[in-house]
This record gives structure tokens, C-alpha cells and sequence, in this order.
């Protein structure tokens, strides 16, 4: 990392979280901060003029004003940052927009993949949870359909894939599958990577059924006996209880580090971005 | 006057649109304001070797530009377009549903951007075809697809 370190003295960036969020403007920030950038924007538009009423465009004109050489933007509303980006003559990075796409989790969550088995292609990947109002989920699938991966999407009906995300794997000639969220402990001894993913308690909102969801996705010692001696479980975080903390432990529990591979691969993703020459 | 007469009347200048799918020329007329400000004949639900059955427009007066023509051919799928000229049909040519359509149909995702209170004004819907057969567009923004019937749904009747 020190070869990289103040690489990008004299660059400023923009955070501009219209939406809420510590980590990933915590992760953004460091990133910058490691490269030697300078850093603008807020990590709540509430600190903002955003919450006056301003439009979108009038706050990131406002920051290209001033000179930004990028703008890293999270948005609650689906396609603000494509909107954004096509608006604007400087690089934009999507870190997050609503249900649609968190790209960057992706490249850290395939670049954690490849760190732990030195590959990517060839594995077999679980995806469990919320896949269809989570981000993290769409972007990581997007990502893996470049490899020769077998997907395994894991959840209750309810919070199945999207159909565009679907369709789209579908298009791309993915090999993915989809199961019941209680089938995990059948389809567990396969798999290679197990994604897990936080269900929100009001997108289930009859009682009876989230505990039973909830039981049956929860990743606990007992359930990963079950599994391959190398399978890796990852998690984007915060987790609140589908991943036991006795699991944090054992040599499956990947998440920790692929947390914090998110900052060294977005002062990559900055550093190709925004490198002289 | 009779039905036959209707059916065989000709028009001096203006267009005939035919191959509309049955149910769809009413439609096609009040979004295009055409039904209040010209003189028109609608068939409707007429025997058609291609479609078994079908709608019919004879516009008087009326030279559709080509992103009407656009907007029928979305809300119908593809038509024929006659343009007639001192009582001859002078043009001829099938019309399919546009490859980009801006701003006549709103994104089915109420959490796209382009729905958003704020920004809508500033941000026009857009969608792109990704399919002809069946007919499916995505959003531009967000990436949700829309089949026919979600686009007939979320057509905004002020699209002129
Ligand atoms: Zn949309």
C-alpha cells in the first residue's frame, strides 16, 4: 500500500451521499484520504442544502464548481448516479443508488473471491437473503457473470432475484439457479462461497413467517459442518444476527476481510481513475 | 350512412393508419390530441388477413411527424402508415415500435429517478428497446424492464 500512498496529492473528491451511510463513506473517505486526496461533500444530506429542497443537479454542479476532479455518489433513488454520470464531464462513482447497484462491493466482493482461492472461475457461489431490494446482490451477480461461475440464488420467494436481473443473467448465458431459502442446508455442502445477505424485518411483514425465514437462513457452527473444508462465508455488513458471532471464528468467516479489502480496492479504483498519463 | 360507407370513404389529404391492434385506435387518437383537432374516421375491430382483427384511422388533414408516427407504432405495435395526396396514396411504409422512447411513457419503478418528485422535472423518462417480439423496454436509469402492457399502462396522456 505504500507504494500508492499520496499518489494522488493534490486531487480533490467529492462524497456525496444524498443517501445515509457509514461505512461506505467511511471506506471512500480513507481510500482518498491513503491516495493523498483531498476530500469535499457530506455523509448525510441532512448536513446538507439537499434537504432544502435543492435539486440534484444544482448540489453536484455546486462541487464541480469547485473544482472536483471526482465525485463518488450515493443516491436512494434508482439510476441518480447513471444520471449523474452522463451529466457531468468528470468521473462519477456509483456507490450505491437505492435497490439497483452497488458496483464498487462488487469488485470487493469478486476481489475478495479471487484473494481467497486465486481464481474465480470454476467456483460455485451462494447468494442468500434479500436479493431483491439488497444492491449488493445485482452488482455481485453482474460481476461473476463474466466468469465461468455457478450461481445459486437462495431465498424466500418474496425476496427472489428481480426480473430484470434475471433476465439479464440470462441473456449473458449465467449458469445460476434458484432455491428456496430452505433448501441452504441441502445445497451447502457444494458450495465454495457463501454470500449472506441481511433480510429487513419489514419486507416480511407477517410475524410467523419471518422467524421462519429467519431460522432457516441463519448461519451457525452446526449448520457448517456441513460444508466444504475451504468454503469462505461473506457478508457486505453490518450483519445483525443471520451470521452467529461463533462463526466469526472459524476459518470460513471471510467477512472481516473482505471488509476491509473494500478500502484498498477503492484507492484502486481512484488511482486508475484519476493516475496522470 | 351506412357502415360500408364508412369503411370505403376515401380522404382528399391526410393519413390512413392501418394495421393498428384492435383496441388501440383510441388510444393512438386522444394521446396524439388528434380526436379534437381534426376531422377522423375510426374502424374499429375490422377482419384483417394479418391480425384476424384490426383498427383503422383515416386522419383528414393530418401529416403525423415522424415521432408520432413513433408513438403510434409503441402503443399498437407495428403499423402501416398511408400518406395521401389530392385523393392518391402517395407514401406507403411500416412504422415499428421506436428503438428510444423519451419521455411518452413513465418508468414502472417508483423508486427510479425519474419518478422522484424532485428531480422528475429535470430528468425525462427514457426507455430503451431490448426486445421487438415480444415488445420489452428497459429503463434507461434503473434497468427495469416493461413489457406491453406495463407500457400501455404507464403512458402519460399529455406525451405531446
Ligand atoms: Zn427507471
Amino acid at each position: 500500500m505504500d507504494a500508492f500512498r499520496n499518489k494522488l496529492d493534490g486531487k480533490l473528491a467529492a462524497l456525496l451521499f444524498f443517501e445515509p451511510s457509514t461505512r461506505t463513506h467511511e471506506s471512500f473517505r480513507v481510500a482518498a484520504l491513503n491516495l493523498g486526496m483531498d476530500i469535499c461533500g457530506f455523509a448525510d444530506p441532512k448536513a446538507s442544502s439537499v434537504a432544502k429542497g435543492e435539486s440534484l443537479m444544482d448540489t453536484v454542479k455546486m462541487f464541480v464548481g469547485y473544482g472536483v476532479d471526482v465525485i463518488i455518489m450515493r443516491h436512494g433513488k434508482a439510476g441518480a448516479v447513471r444520471y449523474i454520470a452522463e451529466r457531468v464531464n468528470i468521473p462519477v462513482i456509483n456507490a450505491g443508488d437505492d435497490s439497483n447497484e452497488h458496483p464498487t462491493q462488487a469488485l470487493l466482493d469478486t476481489y475478495t473471491i479471487h484473494e481467497a482461492f486465486g481464481k474465480i472461475d470454476g467456483l460455485k457461489v451462494g447468494m442468500i437473503g434479500d436479493l431483491r431490494y439488497g444492491r449488493t446482490v445485482p452488482s455481485l451477480a453482474y460481476a461473476l457473470s463474466n466468469f465461468d461461475v455457478e450461481m445459486h440464488f437462495i431465498a424466500p420467494p418474496a425476496l427472489m432475484l428481480r426480473e430484470h436481473v434475471r433476465m439479464f443473467l440470462e441473456e449473458r448465458g449465467a449458469d445460476f439457479h434458484e432455491h428456496d431459502v430452505s433448501s441452504l442446508s441441502s445445497i451447502l455442502p457444494e458450495l465454495d462461497v457463501l454470500y449472506v445477505t441481511r433480510i429487513q424485518k419489514e419486507r416480511i411483514p407477517d410475524e410467523m413467517e419471518y422467524e421462519k425465514v429467519r431460522r432457516s437462513y441463519t448461519v451457525t457452527r452446526e449448520l457448517l459442518k456441513n460444508a466444504k473444508e475451504s468454503l469462505i462465508v461473506m457478508h457486505p455488513l453490518p450483519r445483525v444476527d443471520e451470521i452467529r458471532s461463533e462463526v466469526d471464528g472459524t476459518k470460513h468467516a471471510l467477512y472481516f476481510r473482505q471488509a476491509s479489502n473494500g478500502m484498498y480496492v477503492r484507492m484502486a479504483l481512484l488511482y486508475s481513475i484519476l493516475k496522470e498519463g | 350512412m351506412k357502415d360500408g360507407e364508412l369503411l370505403v370513404r376515401k380522404i382528399n389529404e391526410g393519413v390512413v393508419i392501418d394495421h393498428i391492434r384492435v383496441g388501440r385506435g383510441k388510444i393512438i387518437l386522444s394521446m396524439l390530441g388528434v380526436d379534437e383537432k381534426y376531422r377522423f374516421v375510426l374502424v374499429s375491430n375490422v377482419e384483417s388477413r394479418k391480425l384476424g382483427r384490426k383498427d383503422l384511422i383515416k386522419v383528414e388533414g393530418w401529416f403525423p411527424k415522424k415521432e408520432e408516427m413513433e408513438i403510434i407504432a409503441l402503443v399498437s405495435g407495428e403499423v402501416t402508415i398511408n400518406i395521401v395526396k389530392n385523393n392518391e396514396v402517395v407514401e406507403k411504409f411500416k412504422v415499428s415500435p421506436p428503438s428510444r422512447v423519451e419521455g411518452f411513457v413513465k418508468c414502472r419503478n417508483p423508486r427510479c429517478i425519474t419518478n422522484d418528485e424532485r428531480e422528475k422535472e429535470f430528468v425525462k423518462p427514457l426507455l430503451e428497446k431490448v426486445s421487438g417480439s415480444p415488445l420489452i423496454y428497459s429503463c434507461h436509469y434503473c434497468d427495469v424492464r416493461m413489457d406491453e402492457s406495463e407500457i400501455l399502462r404507464n403512458l402519460t396522456v399529455s406525451g405531446r
